[in-house]
């Protein structure tokens, strides 16, 4: 993702900005495998035609949180509802929701065209419309040369496209979907994020996505839900989620960020040497500084900025950017994101305006 | 990559091995199949094809093996509809029992063959267990005799011997069919009997296919229970075969219907070979 884009503070993008009423809500869910303990009080809600992902770190629970939803797996305790209707009690063949498996999960002795059409197939629709909404469905991933093909005569990508076709071709109001980008290398997912994304611009389904790519995540969703050991670490659009971390984990797994560790006292923040005014109470506190926030040179800075010394530690080549690490005269070590082109001397001034150091809150350690 | 004297040294054995038992006697099976018996009970070495002749136009012969394909076809059907839902249930229900019940299955191959038909013959008999039973608990007022020395008894002792068989590789395929396609077809919509008729037969048609071809094979050949439990009615086409190499001292008849049974064997393999791999999705 492009970092200058999440710069500016932004007035609250917030979840109010949502609207759409409520499609899918997960109530107080919580899932134990024995005595492991997988997820603890999950709730979440997602609203029509939304993408919503649900972001995390593998072992984070996020594909036990999809199957619970699909009903490959029960809650141990909670609620699920759909509109009105508890789906947590319902057979997973009965929900209204379809699922774009992971490794696509794609029927090998039926042919594309069959595979589509399994779900209308099943439901006893009749031929001309299965017939009709298969040739749609097919052509909106771009699959109708393939139509008659085996699943193992047609690629990765032409898989997953398959596979969404399968699950849409059924309209259903929600489509999971478990991390479905995984299996693509790196340009073709690039790809398929844009296409995923605009389809379900286009077919206005809600989707829950699940990934632990967190730089797909903030191209692809309206939200994200961020998860970490079983726990609901912050929900938020993507750039809020970046711009405003609720936790130093959810500050370092989206993105890079400087962790500071300051002391307040009477609205002065105190880190090592450095010090800025706060509006928060005395006490401990921790803050999240992003690379692209701190600048080179603070000759011409305005006085409100913070400014400190350093000799250049390390430089890491990004293309467009590039990441030094600076060791600040305190003995402080800050990463800061500059242009490439810039000469840098190994000594160096740095500074940033205070209200880019965002109050975090520290992240207890879970297992 | 390896040298050549290694490669002589490792493939001899076998290769001996068979030639000497297996190539070789089929080899003189064929020139028995195609000598005579003299009057004076003494194979004369007088290439003709009177034997095949025989085998082809006397009733006997084809009527011995059709009761034998018949026979075999039953055991072939009892054995997978027995087969098929242990398989079955040990692949998808059977947790964490799996492997014991597995080596329930398995463990009667471990006992003779022979003890096996004999428990049947104590089992079906007119003084048998259960002619016993039947008339102590008066459903019956005399033995029933079809039970034993009847095409009946042959047809249950093989299905008992030969379940295994078909069990085996219906269970390899059913093991090998992709879980998360059957959450696939749930989450489709597709019932649980849809999703077994549509995903989970289909995908183990192979294994089907394998395990009918044991059962179908083996039964057909089979000649100790038709000999022990067949009585005259239950006479397989390898009970005559082994007649004509015994009492009725003609090797060269019982060579010609020995590799008409091998033909009508060989061609079946092929042919489930063939539907074996068409249905296949590796």
């Amino acid at each position: 993702m492009n970092p200058s884009s999440a710069t500016t503070t932004e007035a609250a993008t917030p979840e109010s900005a949502i609207t759409k009423p409520t499609l899918l809500r997960i109530r107080n869910v919580a899932k134990s495998f024995g005595r492991n303990l997988v997820l603890r009080d999950i709730s979440l809600n997602v609203a029509e035609g939304e993408f919503l992902t649900i972001l995390g770190e593998s072992g984070s629970g996020k594909t036990t949180l999809l199957r619970i939803v699909a009903g490959f797996e029960s809650a141990t305790s909670g609620e699920l509802w759909m509109g009105k209707e508890r789906l947590d009690s319902q057979s997973p063949y009965r929900r209204r929701v379809n699922t774009v498996f992971q490794n696509y999960a794609l029927f090998p002795h039926l042919t594309v065209e069959e595979n589509v059409a399994y779900g209308l197939r099943v439901a006893k629709r009749p031929p001309q419309e299965i017939q009709q909404r298969v040739a749609e469905a097919l052509d909106k991933v771009k699959m109708t040369a393939h139509a008659t093909k085996k699943p193992s005569k047609i690629s990765g990508g032409q898989q997953q496209r398959v596979a969404l076709a399968r699950a849409l071709v059924n309209r259903p109001e929600l489509l999971l979907l478990d991390e479905p980008l995984s299996a693509l290398d790196a340009n073709l997912r690039r790809q398929m994020q844009v296409e995923l994304k605009s389809l379900q611009r286009e077919v206005g389904i809600a989707f829950l996505f699940v990934t632990h790519d967190q730089e797909e995540a903030m191209v692809m969703s309206d939200r994200i839900a961020l998860l970490r050991s079983g726990e609901l670490e912050q929900v938020a659009t993507p750039r809020r989620i970046y711009s405003h971390p609720a936790t130093a984990y959810v500050a370092q797994f989206i993105g890079y960020t400087n962790l500071l560790k300051g002391d307040v006292r009477d609205g002065i923040v105190r880190c090592g040497t450095l010090s800025w005014p706060t509006s928060l109470p005395n006490g401990p506190a921790l803050f999240s500084l992003r690379p692209e926030n701190i600048r080179i040179g603070g000759v011409d800075s305005p006085p409100s900025e913070v400014r400190v010394r350093g000799h250049l530690l390390q430089r890491a080549f990004h293309g467009a950017t590039e990441l030094i690490r600076v060791e600040c005269s305190n003995g402080l070590v800050l990463t800061a994101r500059t242009q490439s082109a810039d000469s840098k001397t190994s000594e160096l001034e740095l500074a940033f305006s205070p209200e880019q150091a965002i109050p975090v809150r520290e992240s207890p350690e879970r297992s | 990559m390896f040298s050549r004297a290694y490669k002589f040294v490792v493939t001899a054995p076998p290769l001996i091995w068979v030639s000497i038992f297996l190539l070789l006697p089929y080899f003189l099976m064929l020139c028995y199949s195609f000598w005579a018996v003299s009057p004076s009970q003494t194979i004369v070495h007088s290439w003709n094809i009177d034997n095949y002749k025989e085998l082809l136009t006397k009733g006997v012969y084809w009527e011995t093996l059709l009761r034998s394909m018949w026979i075999a076809v039953r055991v072939t059907l009892f054995s997978l509809s027995l087969g098929y839902p242990m398989a079955y249930f040990l692949s998808f229900y059977a947790g964490r029992k799996k492997e014991i019940l597995y080596q329930l299955v398995i463990i009667p191959l471990w006992v003779s063959y022979l003890v096996r038909a004999y428990a049947w013959k104590t089992i079906l008999g007119s003084d048998g267990v259960l002619n016993t039973l039947l008339q102590y608990v008066h459903l019956t007022s005399h033995p029933l005799d079809f039970l034993l020395y009847s095409p009946f008894a042959v047809v249950l002792t093989l299905t008992h011997i030969y379940t295994p068989f078909t069990f085996l590789p219906v269970y390899a395929a059913l093991e090998h069919v992709p879980r998360n396609l059957i959450e696939a077809s749930h989450d489709l919509g597709a019932s649980p009997a849809q999703t077994f008729w549509k995903i989970v037969f289909p995908l183990s048609l192979p294994g089907v296919v394998a395990g009918a071809t044991f059962a179908f094979v083996l039964s057909l050949g089979d000649f100790l229970a038709p000999l022990l439990l067949g009585g005259p009615s239950g006479i397989m086409i390898s009970n005559i075969v082994v007649s004509l190499f015994g009492a009725a001292y003609n090797w060269p008849l019982g060579a010609a219907i020995s590799l008409g049974m091998l033909a009508i064997v060989i061609s079946l393999l092929f042919f489930s070979e063939r539907l074996e791999k068409k249905w296949s999705f590796s």
